[in-house]
């Protein structure tokens, strides 16, 4: 068994009858971060919903921890526990605090006694530094610090890998560094990220390998510096030129 | 001194204005007053019509000289705020005062000035107003129907115990918190359910109850000594062997047949009814209807067909037909369909009915609710590793239960009213037993009476349960 932790191969995705993804063929090596860019539309959410199987794709194989993602949903709440994802809208729990959020899943799904839980998440939202905030509810706290939250609640699971699906999108200008911040603090721990955002800044610092993507294909994979230095595809020169 | 302009009232000439208003507004509510108490007309030498509008046309021309903005005054400020903002609110608050002004006599009257309430038989009542003796004689048949007044204490004491646990959850310290949820959902329940049909049905069956009692106390008694390993397998088993062992090997048999013993007395559900007979018919249709129609609503949402289909099919068939029609099914049809030596008491058969009939409308009161929330809230409780099962437990529920709270109050309030319908199958509640006593011959002629005391009691119950709704959302509200 390689280190790759995520295999894609030949893998298709339809709404009906438009096909969002095309013969996807990606393979993901244990602690890589990778960032997916592209315009929106193109499929990079869809890719990495794939990846946890909150979308079901209809050919080709994804192997996930050397676990084959298919119609079979015994295991994919195993699976899934192992791959933390955060959103873009955050979609913390409204009901519960900030720090029962975070307690939820590991109490609930990974039968943790509730002591460790609250101790592990009290920990993790110190890293992203909002254990201050651990009693309040979601609707009494800012985008950023939400965000934090979701990333903070992700983390608790102990997961392998972590998928982020634009977690910046929704976010003020002045909000967006302190949840990049905490998302590079993670990746210099060493977790495996594959990261959708259109924040070049941060590609550029923490990412091994860009994948840009147009109309449900992967254009271009290129190693980051290589990617930003030298596009090869005039598709990827141009959303370069707009973008940057 | 500032031009006076009537047209125009302004700060500058408050006192003036204000007090040619007042004294106004105050001539048109005595004119009213005294027409309403004293039957005195003070201005019948005017007109017919004039002297009908006359305190309108003065309350009116008052209100619109007290109509200053920013008085400096606080209550004039609040008035005008809120019942004189404008020429038609000002003639609206009139006319409502007015109206009360004049319907209080009559009303007052009729409850208290002219009733009678004295004595105990219909001789007494002569006044013109209501007859209170009439309720007070029948107040035992409208609290307990037709149940022996003997054994009333029965149903008293199950109440009282009944509502005594149900005030548990308040006593309740920070250690046994979190069994509250287990113990309203499974455990008071159960209780309600054998003080009512072993306790109040009394008969041989009572011995069952008693039985059950013994065998549960004896076998908390000794669980305190048994390792906490075990305790699951002990109560389990030893309670149940207890029971069993009690019940056939111990007294059942002997004492009954030596007469030492001597059972409660078996009431049959028929005799059953009045107010009491509400309570339990609203108490156990509310606690069924609402499991039934969660997993109705979770079901209507299922992906698998067969679950799905017989979800849909469920509540469309319930919500299709009306409730008259599915009591009296319940009653004359269903036992048709039974085996020959197959009983099953008819409230029985009736909470049943009921609580299907109601279940499907509290499912799509639910369904709304889980409509209402964004997918992303079942992505991320998915992607947390959470099952279907976990995830609508922990995540998907709490919030849509939350947010259909009104909707389900409305739905149980209705049921709570749908109530007085079972006198169709011949069970007779407080109102089934009021259309009984109105149609006795010593009697006759008191409908009134009884229905306006059916309504006083059934409003109590049902704006208690409408204020008890909106604490609950009060109390669960976290957004903000």
């Amino acid at each position: 068994m390689s280190d790759k932790i995520i295999q894609i191969t030949e893998m298709n995705k339809w709404f009906g009858d438009f096909q969002v993804l095309k013969n996807i063929n990606l393979e993901v090596e244990k602690n890589k971060k990778i960032v997916v860019c592209g315009p929106s539309g193109s499929g990079k959410s869809t890719l990495i919903r794939c990846i946890n199987r909150l979308e079901e794709h209809q050919q080709g194989s994804i192997i996930v921890d050397g676990n084959e993602l298919t119609e079979d949903t015994k295991d994919i709440e195993k699976i899934r526990a192992e791959v933390g994802m955060v959103f873009q809208q955050f979609n913390l729990f409204p009901h519960l605090s900030i720090l029962d959020n975070c307690t939820l899943a590991p109490i609930w799904v990974k039968k943790m006694p509730k002591k460790d839980a609250e101790e592990l998440a009290l920990q993790h939202l110190e890293k992203v530094q909002i254990a201050d905030q651990a009693s309040k509810y979601p609707g009494q706290l800012s985008g950023g610090q939400q965000q934090r939250c979701a990333i903070a609640r992700a983390l608790c699971m102990e997961p392998k890998i972590m998928l982020f699906d634009e977690p910046t999108s929704a976010l003020d200008p002045e909000m967006i560094k302190e949840v990049l911040d905490a998302m590079v603090n993670l990746a210099k721990a060493g977790m495996t990220m594959i990261v959708v955002t259109h924040e070049m800044g941060f590609a550029k610092e923490v990412a091994d390998e860009v994948i840009f993507m147009d109309e449900g294909m992967i254009v271009e994979r290129a190693e980051t510096k290589e990617f930003f230095a030298n596009p090869k595809s005039d598709r990827t020169k141009l959303f370069l030129s707009q973008i940057l | 001194m500032n031009k006076l302009n009537f047209l125009q009232p302004d700060k500058n000439n408050l006192n003036t204005y204000l007090y040619t208003g007042v004294i106004l507004v105050a001539l048109s509510i005595f004119i009213v007053f005294l027409n309403s108490f004293f039957n005195k007309d003070i201005i019948s030498f005017l007109p017919g019509s004039i002297s009908f509008f006359l305190p309108l046309i003065l309350g009116f021309i008052g209100l619109h000289l007290i109509r200053i903005d920013y008085s400096g005054l606080k209550f004039l400020d609040s008035i005008n705020k809120n019942i004189n903002t404008n020429n038609f609110n000002a003639f609206l608050s009139l006319l409502i005062v007015f109206v009360v002004i004049k319907s209080l006599p009559p009303i007052l009257s009729w409850f208290i000035l002219d009733a009678n309430i004295a004595g105990d038989s219909k001789d007494v009542c002569t006044g013109s107003g209501a007859c209170w003796t009439y309720i007070k004689i029948w107040f035992n048949r409208f609290m307990y129907g037709m149940y022996p007044n003997a054994e009333q204490w029965r149903i008293n004491l199950s109440f009282i115990a009944l509502a005594f646990l149900g005030t548990i959850g308040f006593f309740a310290t920070e250690k046994f918190k979190k069994y509250l949820t287990l113990y309203y959902v499974v455990v008071y329940p159960v209780i309600a359910f054998f003080f009512i049909f072993f306790f109040i049905s009394g008969g041989p069956i009572f011995f069952d109850f008693s039985y059950g009692i013994i065998a549960a106390v004896i076998s908390i008694i000794i669980g305190f000594f048994i390792p906490p390993k075990f305790k699951m397998y002990y109560f389990i088993i030893v309670p149940i062997t207890l029971y069993i062992l009690l019940k056939y090997v111990f007294f059942y048999e002997e004492l009954i047949e030596l007469g030492k013993l001597e059972a409660l007395e078996w009431v049959e559900t028929g005799a059953w009814g009045g107010l009491s007979l509400t309570f339990i018919v609203s108490f156990f249709c509310l606690i069924f209807c609402f499991p039934i129609g969660l997993f109705l609503s979770l079901g209507r949402r299922s992906d698998f067909p067969i679950i799905k289909y017989f979800s849909i099919g469920m509540i469309e068939f319930w919500r299709g037909v009306p409730l008259i029609t599915v009591l009296f099914m319940s009653s004359v049809m269903f036992p048709m369909f039974l085996p020959e030596d197959m009983f099953i008491d008819k409230l029985v058969r009736v909470i049943i009915a009921i609580s299907l009939f109601e279940a499907a409308y509290v499912a799509e009161v639910i369904r709304g609710g889980l409509q209402a929330l964004p997918r992303g809230q079942y992505d991320a409780a998915k992607s947390l590793g959470m099952g279907y099962w976990k995830m609508h437990i922990l995540v998907i529920l709490p919030q849509a239960l939350k947010l259909v709270i009104p909707g389900i109050a409305n739905t149980f309030l209705a049921l709570v009213k749908d109530t007085p319908l079972i006198f169709v199958v011949g069970l007779l509640e407080i109102v089934g037993m009021l259309n009984l006593a109105k149609t006795n011959p010593e009697w006759l002629g008191f409908a009134m009476e009884g229905y306006v005391f059916a309504s006083v009691l059934f409003f109590i119950i049902c704006y208690a349960m409408s204020k008890y709704s909106y604490n609950l959302e009060q109390k669960y509200k976290t957004e903000r």
